[in-house]
């Protein structure tokens, strides 16, 4: 429980020097792009993008159900084929981005709400002794994992796309605790946070004014992975039925849908399986090349 | 030693303590009452009244809890609402065989760690060790239940060699429980794996500037040596943190991993008690799920108070 991982899929960081380069001078610099951000860049964009379109259009009315024409393979005419109930695999993997993309983005939001405050507090009260017990109480959260809270959650009041975010914010804060903690403490140890204080600056100004702006590349680092992270245990809920309920698409219930059909049309698996991976590949990817780019600092605090 | 040993089961049995309370209130403060909810709406506030007697809803929620607590102990874990027996044997069936599901997935995801991770921090920097790295990164953005699917469709549907589901206990046959085991332990430790060799990789690839290695390598010894030698059991040290995150996860797997190949795991009654909204199954197998997932937590860290001498002073 001592470990200080922001979470699956990121690597220290300290592996992947593909983004720093040195100069003739031998100062370090940081390339504004490397293959990893550009890459997870544009399949991020690319999804963001699909989301936006299924707004306004979709080949097809992707609830329009068609029973003499399920399970059909691609055509011209269905450029994905059909499900079981004949509606237009393509049009509902356009208009089954958006749940993922929502999803994500809240949950992480409710990550960041909850996780910041509660990180930095418990980096400047670490000398009284409260910041421990602030994160034992953080040990406890994260025991919960946050597939299992949105799974109670779901029991409790029924699947909802909001019981959904609300669980996986709550699950993921506690690495969003870790990482601002961690950052917090390396940042009240600078000689501005000590400045800070000795010319009477309270702990709100100083954890505002000089923490916040320099833990913000490691949140959005944090952010990305838990976007991904958001996606896949989102994709998992709606393949449990746990998820957003019925008719509204999404790729998790797509692919639940689809086990069914596994002996007459495998390739319904196909098209919501790669775009989830497509998605989370998207974000892991992102994050990574943002850590490169974004923070040389971010291997001292980890 | 024994110090450092006694604080981690302390700090274990307190955390398990408070998770007990959340998971208790989690579930009992809720909008509606189960008593009402079982009866139907014909049923007379007379009746309601005795059975919510007969659950023990009547009394206070601390009272409640110390009874529900009372329960945890004993192992009954409390009465279901559905099928009105204690829920504790069926819980513990349950857990064997997520955990059976657990041990076979990390054994899996460690055969496929060990050789990819050491490989792509070996041949970093070339086309190979790029491409296994580039991998793992697709690995680890193929959700587990969909690994299970593919595998499904693949060695069950179009190969037959396997079959695409269910499960069959070691003790009624293990040619049956291992041809029901491979699937499902492939489609978790695949994922898992593949992070783990992430970690692996940039552990090694942190090991391989330290001073040691350096000087074993102008001792003479060959890069493989000298990771072989030195190089591993250094690198494994974060592994092994990570491998804790890595457990608690393959438990979180298998409970979706179970709805893909109808094993009747812990996450297969998680699934049916949810449906029949029946929250006393619910709060025991979540209390469970937790239980092992701190307990897993503390095994690793005495784990790691073995391999890493430093720790075994007690801080």
């Amino acid at each position: 429980m001592s470990a200080t991982t922001s979470g699956p899929g990121t690597t220290s960081g300290r592996g992947t020097t593909s983004g720093r380069g040195t100069t003739s001078g031998g100062r370090p610099t940081t390339r504004r792009w490397n293959a990893p951000l550009l890459v997870g860049a544009v399949m991020v964009a690319a999804v963001v993008l699909i989301g936006l379109v299924s707004l306004v259009w979709t080949p097809h009315d992707p609830l329009v159900t068609d029973p003499l024409h399920r399970l059909q393979g691609p055509s011209p005419a269905h450029w994905l084929g059909t499900d079981g109930l004949g509606r237009d695999a393509a049009s509902m993997l356009i208009a089954g981005t958006r749940v993922p993309l929502l999803v994500g983005l809240v949950a992480v939001l409710i990550s960041l709400v909850l996780g910041v405050p509660f990180g930095i507090a418990a980096a400047m009260t670490r000398q009284g002794g409260a910041g421990l017990w602030l994160m034992r109480w953080n040990d406890v959260v994260q025991a919960f994992p946050a597939l299992l809270l949105a799974m109670v959650l779901a029991a409790v009041r029924g699947p909802s796309t909001w019981t959904a975010m609300v669980a996986l914010g709550i699950g993921a804060a506690p690495g969003f605790v870790r990482v601002t903690r961690a950052g917090t403490l390396q940042v009240l140890s600078r000689e501005y946070a000590l400045a800070a204080r000795a010319a009477g600056r309270g702990p709100l100004y100083t954890a505002v004014r000089h923490v916040l702006p320099n833990v913000r590349s490691m949140l959005i680092v944090q952010a990305s992975v838990g976007f991904a992270l958001a996606v896949l245990a989102e994709a998992a809920l709606s393949y449990l039925g746990l998820g957003t309920p019925p008719p509204t698409p999404s790729w998790g219930r797509m692919l639940q849908d689809a086990q069914a059909f596994l002996y007459v049309q495998p390739l319904l698996i196909v098209w919501p399986g790669v775009a989830i991976a497509w998605t989370v590949l998207g974000f892991n990817l992102l994050g990574d090349g943002l850590r490169d780019r974004l923070d040389p600092r971010l291997e001292a605090a980890a | 030693m024994l110090l450092t040993v006694l604080r981690r089961l302390g700090v274990f049995a307190l955390t398990a303590l408070v998770a007990s309370v959340v998971v208790f209130v989690l579930l009992a403060v809720l909008p509606g009452d189960p008593a009402r909810a079982q009866l139907g709406l014909d049923a007379t506030p007379d009746q309601v009244a005795a059975l919510r007697h007969q659950l023990g809803l009547d009394r206070s929620l601390p009272a409640q809890y110390v009874h529900w607590l009372g329960q945890l102990a004993t192992g009954s874990l409390g009465i279901s609402y559905s099928t009105r027996a204690p829920v504790g044997p069926e819980v513990l069936n349950a857990m064997q065989v997520s955990l059976l599901l657990v041990l076979a997935g990390m054994v899996v995801a460690a055969l496929i760690a060990l050789p990819t991770g050491l490989l792509a921090a070996v041949r970093q920097g070339r086309a190979d060790g790029a491409a296994l790295s580039a991998a793992t990164q697709v690995g680890i953005s193929v959700p587990s239940f969909l690994a299970g699917l593919l595998l499904v469709t693949v060695f069950a549907v179009r190969l037959h060699w396997l079959p695409s589901g269910g499960w069959v206990a070691p003790v009624d046959g293990v040619g049956g429980f291992l041809r029901h085991l491979v699937l499902p332990a492939l489609a978790l430790g695949l994922v898992r794996g593949a992070i783990l060799s992430r970690y692996l990789r940039s552990a090694l690839l942190d090991v391989q500037r330290e001073d040691f290695m350096r000087t074993a390598r102008a001792k003479g010894m060959t890069r493989w040596q000298a990771l072989r030698r030195h190089g591993l059991r250094n690198a494994l040290v974060p592994v092994v943190t990570v491998t804790g995150v890595e457990l608690a996860g393959l438990l979180v797997g298998a409970v979706v991993i179970e709805t893909v190949f109808v094993i009747p795991g812990l996450g297969s009654l998680l699934l049916r008690s949810v449906a029949n909204r029946d929250l006393v199954e619910v709060q025991a197998v979540v209390m469970v799920v937790v239980l092992l997932v701190l307990a897993l937590n503390l095994l690793v860290d005495l784990v790691y108070v073995l391999v890493d001498p430093r720790l075994r002073r007690a801080r």
